[in-house]
């Protein structure tokens, strides 16, 4: 009886239910093992909270176990979609400890590699995004393509994903004959791919609906969260490490940085962050068509490349232009062949942080397409 | 009028041949939904630009009866709090729904297993049986995803049936009969005696003809949200809800779920078929028209409008589930009143 009537004084104050719901570890949009917490109410999301962690590896302290040649393959795990672009500002900071300067021949094929490595992430990117809008055909049409860009990085460096390509102070092998020739046709036909997809998904009417005015991420707030790669340039600003701290030879070559200009939605939703991936592809095209034609031939790549790595005491900074965003390698020295310490900064986790702040209010299936516009690596937030 | 029925006629009202007509429909579905979901799995391939299946017989042919024989070893699972009796009940009764829906359907001049008078209702009715299955199955598995589908699937399946009644009851306003077999026998002759082209009569058609398009558009993509088709899967959008009803599903309860689904996408194929292309009728007047040419037209008309949804499934992305809403009651809610009203007019002025 007494519960009855504390039942009919509770129907009164009786609030529409809210449900928390797990998306994640084992969940088909979460891009990895990622863990979501999630308030929902009716279908609107009024709280995340990511967990992270179920990646976790060590990688940092593991760092301090090993020789740096050792570290290499490592580094490739961070980020493992894009793992020519890790190498790259790791071995870029040990240079710069040591002093090297790398040839010309080197750097080129370092500029084409990455940009390759790039075109092949950002069309993961974007074919995952499709994906969570429940487009599928153009997932499968990039996964094609980046198949024939696979095949180069393979044939350059022996591994189809993770590569330990790059040395310091050179490369592990020279290029292959007729690589210029595969460079020019899978820039054709990246090109062709784009332009189909641009009608296929970027601008059907579904797709605009679904994505434009979503999510939408403030520049100011995109700073303050030390946003960077895409998410922050499709928020407007134009800031890429590229143009704006230039590192290698990337002076030498002339192409532009796309931001989100609110052509479709406003500057910021995910629509924009998503279309920024698309342009940075073509502006990749291009670079890579200027490095192909101004690489030299002659030279050895392995020339520069230590016996030892025994770096001199010091410590160093060195970032450079993910796919995904500023990727920094802090590095300190202590004269031996082992690194101090090292320690990773990945534009994955910076980014993922936004997710809470910019989520809040849009609908659950809205929450899923964010965190693909963000373009989140697991391997490299957990590292 | 009584309805022809060529086994009735042929053996006699009796046991053997009522288990015949009611089995046959059966036979069908499992065999139609065998070549759909090859044809699902082909024609994906083919617009992805791959291969698909290849290695289960000839160009990959067996694939789905190696699928059905897989599902059919798997362990069958209840998850341990759900609600057994209901979780286990509901892939059959979504089955039922769609199973019963053939029961109107005039494959033939000769063969409709039910010839009732009220057939186009009768298909509403049973229509929305599976939303009750849905329901079931979706709260009796105890997972928020499955909850969450749920209800997406039965607000969806409630809201996209008031627009295809709507232009349904438009044809029956035209026709002046809700005997499926009543509509097809209207049809006879050309294909401009379709609903779809107005129907049959004189010139003065033309005046609604821009109607029973538009008309035959709208049923499509009712039919398309009442199937949980791309690009209304909401309910399944797996890039949310996982699986949506059916995620702890498994086995041979997934594949009823799996069979429903296609049944469902014939039946609503079927309906199309017959109120709008002329059902069992050839196109071109007599030729090849009869008994047995109409099972063909039929089948090869209804399968068609399947294929057009496969290819829309494979190049489309999925709304959202407000804007579904959206565009079921304020978008083509009021396009089929309009319609509605004007085949109204025209039938009253005619």
């Amino acid at each position: 009886m007494s519960d009855k009537k504390r039942l009919d004084l509770e129907y009164s104050q009786l609030e529409s239910d809210r449900m928390r719901i797990n998306v994640g570890p084992q969940h088909p949009s979460t891009h990895g093992v990622l863990r979501l917490e999630v308030e929902v109410e009716g279908e609107i999301v009024t709280e995340v909270v990511p967990h992270l962690g179920y990646l976790h590896r060590c990688f940092e302290k593991h760092c301090e176990k090993m020789t740096y040649p050792q570290v290499l393959p490592y580094i490739d795990r961070l980020d493992y979609i894009s793992a020519m672009n890790n190498e790259w500002p790791y071995v870029m900071a040990l240079e710069k400890l040591m002093d090297i300067k790398v040839p010309d021949k080197v750097e080129y094929i370092r500029v084409i590699m990455a940009e390759l490595n790039r075109i092949a992430n950002h069309q993961i990117a974007v074919a995952t995004f499709g994906l969570d809008a429940g487009a599928f055909t153009p997932f499968l049409f990039f996964f094609r393509d980046r198949e024939y860009i696979i095949w180069i990085l393979e044939k350059m460096s022996g591994a189809r994903l993770l590569y330990n390509y790059f040395r310091v102070g050179g490369l592990a092998a020279d290029v292959y004959p007729g690589f210029k020739e595969d460079c020019l046709n899978i820039v054709k036909q990246v090109r062709k791919t784009n332009a189909e997809v641009m009608d296929l998904l970027i601008y059907n009417k579904i797709f605009i609906q679904r994505s434009a005015n979503v999510g939408i991420l403030m520049p100011d707030v995109a700073i303050n969260f030390a946003c960077s790669g895409p998410v922050l340039r499709g928020s407007g600003v134009k800031y890429d490490l590229r143009k704006d701290e230039p590192y290698s030879i990337y002076d030498r070559f002339d192409f532009d940085i796309p931001v989100g200009t609110g052509e479709v939605g406003v500057v910021g939703d995910c629509w924009n962050r998503n279309i920024v991936r698309v342009y940075e592809m073509e502006q990749s095209c291009r670079i890579i068509e200027q490095a192909v034609a101004q690489m030299p031939d002659e030279g050895d790549v392995k020339a520069l490349v230590p016996k030892r790595i025994r770096p001199p005491k010091g410590e160093v900074y060195m970032r450079a232009e993910n796919p995904k965003g500023d990727l920094g390698f802090y590095i300190v020295s202590n004269g031996t062949d082992k690194p101090e310490r090292i320690k990773a900064r990945g534009s994955s986790f910076v980014n993922l942080s936004v997710i809470p702040e910019i989520s809040k209010g849009y609908m659950f299936a809205d929450l899923i397409l964010i965190l693909g516009s963000i373009d989140i690596v697991l391997g490299e937030v957990d590292r | 009028m009584e309805n022809v029925n060529f086994l009735y006629d042929l053996l006699g009202r009796n046991i053997i041949s009522v288990v015949l007509v009611i089995s046959l429909p059966l036979m069908f579905v499992l065999v139609y939904a065998l070549v759909a979901i090859l044809a699902e799995l082909k024609v994906s391939a083919w617009i992805q630009e791959r291969l698909g299946p290849m290695r289960t017989g000839p160009w990959g042919i067996m694939q789905p009866i190696a699928e059905v024989v897989k599902l059919i070893q798997k362990e069958d699972i209840t998850p341990d709090k759900s609600s057994k009796l209901l979780y286990n009940l509901a892939p059959f009764i979504i089955f039922t729904g769609a199973y019963a829906a053939f029961a109107v359907i005039p494959f033939s001049e000769y063969f409709v297993p039910a010839g009732i008078n009220l057939g186009l209702f009768y298909i509403f009715a049973v229509g929305s049986i599976s939303a009750i299955g849905i329901v079931m199955g979706g709260w009796a598995s105890n997972n928020k995803y499955s909850l969450m589908g749920a209800m997406r699937s039965v607000a969806q399946l409630i809201s996209y049936e008031v627009p295809a009644a709507m232009a349904v009851l438009s044809i029956v306003v035209l026709a002046s009969t809700m005997n499926m077999q009543e509509i097809n026998k209207l049809q006879t002759g050309w294909f401009w005696n379709w609903f779809i082209f107005g129907g049959p009569g004189t010139l003065a058609k033309i005046w609604v003809i821009p109607f029973t398009l538009g008309l035959g558009l709208i049923y499509f993509i009712s039919s398309l949200a009442e199937t949980n088709r791309v690009p209304f899967d909401i309910p399944e959008g797996e890039s949310e809800l996982v699986a949506g009803f059916h995620t702890e599903y498994g086995g041979m309860k997934f594949a009823m779920f799996f069979f429903a689904e296609y049944a469902n996408m014939f039946v609503v194929a079927a309906v199309l078929t017959t109120i709008f292309l002329g059902g069992w009728n050839s196109p071109f007047n007599t030729f090849m028209q009869g008994p047995f040419w109409g099972v063909f037209w039929f089948v090869s008309k209804a399968f068609s409008v399947v294929l057009v949804q496969i290819w829309i499934r494979w190049t489309l992305p999925r709304f959202r589930v407000d804007q579904l809403m959206y565009i079921g009651w304020k978008v083509l809610l009021p396009l089929s009143f309009i319609c509605f009203m004007a085949i109204s007019l025209f039938v009253m002025l005619k």
